[in-house]
C-alpha cells in the first residue's frame, strides 16, 4: 500500500496525465476551451440574473483547474467528471431547495411571486404600459396595407415645436419622417396601398380593439378614435431613488415592500389584504414563515398530519407485506421435492422485470371500477361492488396490493439468496435438540436472515417513503380531502402531496413545497444514517482506509 | 454450484430423516406447497396474461376485454392493435420516435455513467489520499436526496440551458457570430437535457459496486506495469478494464434498464410528443382516454416490456447479485 502511494505520487509529479508532451498539450488545450466556455456561461448567467447558477458553473469550471494544477490531487482527477455532474444536478438543487424554502416563491392562490425584483419592475414598466397624456399632440391618420396584410399609418400633425410633420409608421419598425410631404396622402407608398374609406373605418376599430401599436421603441403611435392618432407615453416608471413605481396616469406612487414582495399603493393594509398592489409581485425572503405555516395553519396541518401518518404506514406495510410474502415463497421454493423450481422462480420474478409504469397502469386498468376485468368479474360473478379507488380504505388496500405484486419478487430473490447462505449445520444441531420447524424458523432462520436482509429492508422503506410513481399513476392521491385549501388526497404520500403543491393546478407554491421537501429529506436522511450504523458501513469504510 | 448441491443434499437428508416415518404427511405438505405456488403463479402472471390478451384483442377498449379475445376471425384482426401502433397512427402516436428516444437516452446514459463511475472507482480502489473516506461516504449520502424533490431547481437549470443560445449573444455581442444553437440539445424538452439529469445520479451506489470489484483485481498487476513505465491511464484502459468486464456488464444492465424504465423525470422534462421516451408515450395512451386506447397501450406495453423481461430472465443471477448489493425497486 505504501509502495503504491509513493509510486502514485511520483508518477503524478507532473502537471498533466502523462509525460508525453502531446498528451500534456491536449490536456492544456482542453482545459483552456473548458475555461473559456465556463466563463461565457458564468457571464451569461450573471447577465440573466441567475446568480446561483453562475456560482455553480463557476465552481464546476474551477474544479478541473484545481486538480490539474495541484499534483497532490492527482487521484481526484479521475473523479472530476462525476463530481461536475453531481455538483450541477444534485448538490445545486439541494442548496436551491433549501434557499427556496425561506422565500415566498410561487403563484399559489392568486399570489404572484415568481420573479426577481428586477424582472418584476421590467414587466410592470412594459405591461399595458401606454397611456396618452393629457394635452398630447394628436395626428390625423390614413391607414395603409401591403400585400402581406401588414398595416401602416400615414400621420400628419405637428411636432413639439409646432411645425407641421408627416410620419409614415409601420408595425415594429422605426417610423419614417417624410420631408416635403404632399398635401394629400398618396395612393401608394413603399409597397403599401391606401385602404378605401369603407374598410378604413372597420380597420381603425380593429386597431383600437387589438391595441396595435405602430413604430418602434420610443417613437410609437396608437389610434385614439376614428379620426385621431397620438404618441402614447409610458405609464409606469420606476424610480430607483425612492424604490417606488409612479403611475403617470393617476399619479399614485407604489412603494416597494420587501416584506410582502409587492409594489404597494399608499394606505395598503396587510390586515385587510387590500387589493390594489401592482402585479406581478416579486420573490422575497420570508424567514421561517413556510415552516411555521406547516405547524400553525389549521387548514394545512389537517391533511398534512393524515398524509404523514399514511406515508409512514404505507412504507412500513409495504416492506412488511413484500418481505413476508417474499420470504414465504422463498422458503417454499427451497423444498427440493417441488418440481421445476428454476422455471417457477423465473416465472415468479417476471412482475419485477416488467417496467413499473406499465405494470401500475395494467393494475389500474384491471381494477377500474366500471370497466376493469377484475372489478367487473367480481360484480358479475359474486355480486361484489368493490370501490377500489373511490373509497379511501379500499384505495389504500389497492395501493398495498399492487405494491405487493411489484415488490415481493425482489424480496423473494434476496431472501432465497440469504437462506442459502445460512449454514445447514445450525439446522442439524437444532434438529438434534428436537426443535420444531416453527421454532427453528423464529429462533434461527429469521434472526440470521435479518442480519443480511435488514439493510435492504431499510432501503426498501426509504424507497417506498418516496414512491412517487406508484401513487401518481395508480390513484393520483384520490379520493380528495373535502375542504382542503391545497390539493391533497387521502392516498397522497408526502412526496406526491409536495409535488402537487409545487406544480399543481391551483398554482405553484415552491416555497411551501421546498419546506416540506426539507422535512422529508431530514426524515429519509435519519433513516439512512441509521441504516449505515446498522450495516456498520462506517466501520467498513474505516477498515478500508 | 457444488456448495448449493451439497446444501440441497444435506437438506434432503434432513428432510428424509425427520419425515421417513410419515409418508402421508409428506404428500400433504408437498400438495399444500404446490397449491400455494399455483396461487402465487396466478397472482404473478394474471396481469401479464391480461395485457397480452388485450394486445391481441381487436376490440381495443378496456371495458370489452376478456382473458381470451372473443370474436377474432383472422390474423389481421389479431394484429389490429399492433398495426395501428406501428404503422397506421404514427401521426397521433409517434411510437418509433419513442423507441428511438428511449434507446438514445438509455444507451448514452449507460455509457457515460460507466465511464464516470469506473474512473472514480479506479481512483478509490488504487490510490490512497486525504479525504478518501469522506468522499466515499459522501457518495452514498448523495443518493438519499431523491432528485424528484429538487425538481424546481432542475427545471430551472434546464430552462436556463435552453435559453442560452439566445442569451449568450445578448450578453456577449462579440460572440454572436458563433452558432450556439447546439446548446438547445441540452435544454428543457431535449434528450440531452434528460441525459444530463440522469448523469447526476450516476455516481451513487454504482461507484461502490465497482470499487469493490476493482479491489478484487490484484495490485501486483498494475505495480509491475508501473515498473515497466506504463502510466495510470494506460493501466486503467489496457489492464484493469478488460479484467472488470463482469461488473461493467452488471452495472451497465442495471443502469440501462433503470433509465429505460424511468418515467417521472422524463414526463416533467420532455414536453413534445416527438421527444417522449417509451414510458412517457405509453402513459399518454391512458392519460388521454383511459378506456379508448387500452388495446394500443397493451400492444405498446408488450413491445417495450418484452426485451427488458427477456434480459432480466437471461441474466437474473448477475442482476440479483448487483441488486442485493444496493439499489432497490419496489
Amino acid at each position: 500500500m505504501t509502495a503504491q502511494t509513493a509510486k502514485a505520487s511520483s508518477s503524478a509529479g507532473g502537471l498533466a496525465f502523462s509525460n508525453r508532451w502531446w498528451v500534456s498539450l491536449l490536456s492544456f488545450l482542453l482545459l483552456l476551451v473548458g475555461n473559456a466556455f465556463g466563463l461565457i456561461l458564468v457571464y451569461t448567467f450573471i447577465f440573466r440574473e441567475q446568480i446561483g447558477l453562475a456560482v455553480v458553473i463557476g465552481i464546476i469550471t474551477l474544479l478541473p483547474n484545481i486538480v490539474f494544477f495541484i499534483p497532490r490531487l492527482y487521484p481526484i482527477r479521475w473523479m472530476v467528471p462525476g463530481f461536475m455532474f453531481v455538483t450541477l444536478m444534485v448538490i445545486y438543487p439541494v442548496v436551491y431547495t433549501v434557499e427556496t424554502a425561506f422565500t415566498n416563491y410561487g403563484d399559489y392562490l392568486g399570489e404572484s411571486h415568481l420573479f426577481t425584483k428586477a424582472q418584476a419592475i421590467e414587466l410592470i414598466e412594459r405591461q399595458d404600459a401606454l397611456y396618452v397624456p393629457e394635452g398630447a399632440i394628436t395626428y390625423s391618420f390614413t391607414i395603409y396595407r401591403n400585400a402581406d396584410g401588414e398595416l401602416a399609418l400615414w400621420l400628419t400633425g405637428e411636432d413639439g415645436d409646432g411645425n407641421a410633420q408627416t410620419v409614415f409608421a409601420q408595425v415594429d419598425q422605426p417610423p419614417e419622417i417624410i420631408q416635403d410631404a404632399p398635401e394629400e396622402a398618396p395612393e401608394e407608398y413603399n409597397g403599401f396601398e391606401q385602404l378605401p374609406l369603407a374598410q378604413s373605418v372597420t380597420t381603425a376599430q380593429t386597431i383600437i380593439d387589438e391595441g396595435i401599436i405602430f413604430g418602434e421603441g420610443e417613437e410609437i403611435f396608437t389610434v385614439l378614435n376614428r379620426r385621431r392618432a397620438a404618441a402614447p407615453a409610458q405609464r409606469y416608471e420606476y424610480d430607483p431613488e425612492s424604490d417606488a413605481i409612479v403611475d403617470n396616469l393617476t399619479g399614485v406612487v407604489y412603494t416597494a415592500n420587501d416584506e410582502v414582495g409587492y409594489f404597494l399603493p399608499p394606505g395598503w393594509d396587510a390586515e385587510t389584504n387590500d387589493e390594489g398592489e401592482l402585479r406581478p409581485g416579486y420573490r422575497v425572503g420570508v424567514g421561517l414563515y413556510n415552516f411555521t405555516r406547516l405547524l400553525e395553519e389549521e387548514r394545512l396541518r389537517g391533511p398534512l398530519i393524515d398524509i404523514f401518518v399514511w406515508t409512514v404506514a404505507f412504507s412500513l406495510l409495504s416492506v412488511f407485506t413484500t418481505f413476508a410474502m417474499g420470504l414465504f415463497m422463498a422458503i417454499i421454493l427451497e423444498d427440493p421435492r417441488i418440481p421445476a423450481r428454476k422455471v417457477i422462480r423465473s416465472l415468479l420474478i417476471i412482475p419485477y422485470a416488467v417496467p413499473g409504469v406499465i405494470s401500475i397502469i395494467i393494475w389500474r386498468g384491471m381494477l377500474n371500477e366500471n370497466l376493469g376485468i377484475i372489478a367487473r368479474g367480481l360484480a358479475n360473478n359474486l355480486g361484489l361492488d368493490i370501490p377500489f379507488f373511490t373509497d379511501p380504505w379500499w384505495a389504500k388496500f389497492t395501493i398495498l396490493l399492487v405494491n405487493l405484486w411489484l415488490g415481493y419478487p425482489y424480496m423473494m430473490l434476496i431472501c432465497s439468496g440469504a437462506l442459502q447462505a445460512i449454514p445447514s449445520d445450525i439446522y442439524e444441531a437444532a434438529a438434534v435438540d428436537g426443535a420444531k420447524a416453527w421454532h427453528r424458523f423464529w429462533r434461527i432462520t429469521l434472526p440470521l436472515l435479518l442480519v443480511t436482509v435488514g439493510p435492504l429492508l431499510i432501503a426498501s422503506f426509504v424507497y417506498n417513503f418516496n414512491n412517487y410513481l406508484l401513487i401518481e399513476i395508480l390513484t393520483l392521491g384520490d379520493p380528495v380531502f373535502p375542504g382542503s385549501p391545497v390539493p391533497a388526497g387521502m392516498t397522497d404520500i408526502l412526496i406526491t402531496y409536495t409535488y402537487g403543491l409545487a406544480f399543481g393546478d391551483q398554482g405553484r407554491d415552491y416555497g411551501y413545497a421546498s419546506a416540506i421537501t426539507i422535512v422529508i429529506f431530514a426524515i429519509v436522511a435519519l433513516v439512512t444514517l441509521f441504516q449505515y450504523r446498522f450495516t456498520k458501513t462506517w466501520e467498513e469504510v474505516g477498515e478500508n482506509v | 454450484m457444488s456448495k448449493a448441491t451439497e446444501r440441497a443434499k444435506a437438506k434432503q437428508d434432513r428432510v428424509s430423516s425427520s419425515m421417513v416415518e410419515n409418508r402421508a404427511e409428506t404428500v400433504v405438505t408437498v400438495t399444500v406447497r404446490l397449491v400455494i405456488i399455483a396461487i402465487a403463479l396466478i397472482f404473478a402472471l394474471f396481469p401479464i396474461l391480461f395485457v397480452a390478451s388485450s394486445a391481441f384483442n381487436p376490440a381495443g377498449q378496456l371495458s370489452t376485454q376478456s382473458l381470451i379475445p372473443r370474436g377474432v376471425e383472422s390474423v389481421d384482426q389479431l394484429l389490429a392493435n399492433f398495426r395501428a401502433l406501428l404503422i397506421d397512427e404514427l401521426e397521433l402516436f409517434p411510437f418509433w420516435s419513442w423507441i428511438r428516444n428511449s434507446f438514445i437516452v438509455a444507451t448514452t446514459s449507460t455509457i457515460l455513467s460507466l465511464l464516470v463511475t469506473s474512473w472514480a472507482a479506479f481512483a478509490f480502489s488504487r490510490f490512497r489520499f486525504f479525504g478518501r473516506r469522506s468522499l466515499l461516504l459522501g457518495i452514498l449520502l448523495i443518493q438519499v436526496f431523491p432528485n424528484l424533490l429538487a425538481m424546481v431547481a432542475i427545471f430551472l437549470i434546464m430552462q436556463e440551458i435552453g435559453r442560452l443560445s439566445d442569451a449568450i449573444p445578448q450578453a456577449l455581442p462579440f460572440l454572436a457570430g458563433i452558432d450556439w444553437s447546439w446548446l438547445d440539445l441540452f435544454g428543457l424538452n431535449s434528450l440531452g437535457g434528460i441525459i444530463l439529469v440522469y448523469m447526476g445520479g450516476a455516481m451513487g451506489i454504482n461507484t461502490w459496486l465497482m470499487k469493490g470489484y476493482f479491489d478484487s483485481v490484484p495490485r501486483d498487476i498494475d505495480e509491475s506495469a508501473l515498473v515497466d513505465g506504463a502510466g495510470h491511464w494506460t493501466i486503467f484502459w489496457r489492464l484493469i478494464m478488460p479484467l472488470v468486464r463482469p461488473i461493467l456488464a452488471v452495472v451497465g444492465i442495471l443502469s440501462f434498464v433503470g433509465t429505460f424504465n424511468e418515467f417521472v423525470l422524463a414526463r416533467i422534462l420532455l414536453r413534445d410528443k416527438e421527444n417522449w421516451t417509451l414510458m412517457v408515450g405509453l402513459f399518454s395512451f391512458i392519460n388521454a382516454d383511459f378506456n379508448r386506447d387500452w388495446g394500443k397501450f397493451a400492444a405498446g406495453a408488450l413491445v417495450s416490456a418484452t426485451p427488458v423481461v427477456i434480459l432480466y430472465l437471461l441474466l437474473q443471477d448477475q442482476i440479483v447479485g448487483g441488486l442485493t448489493a444496493g439499489s432497490v425497486k419496489g
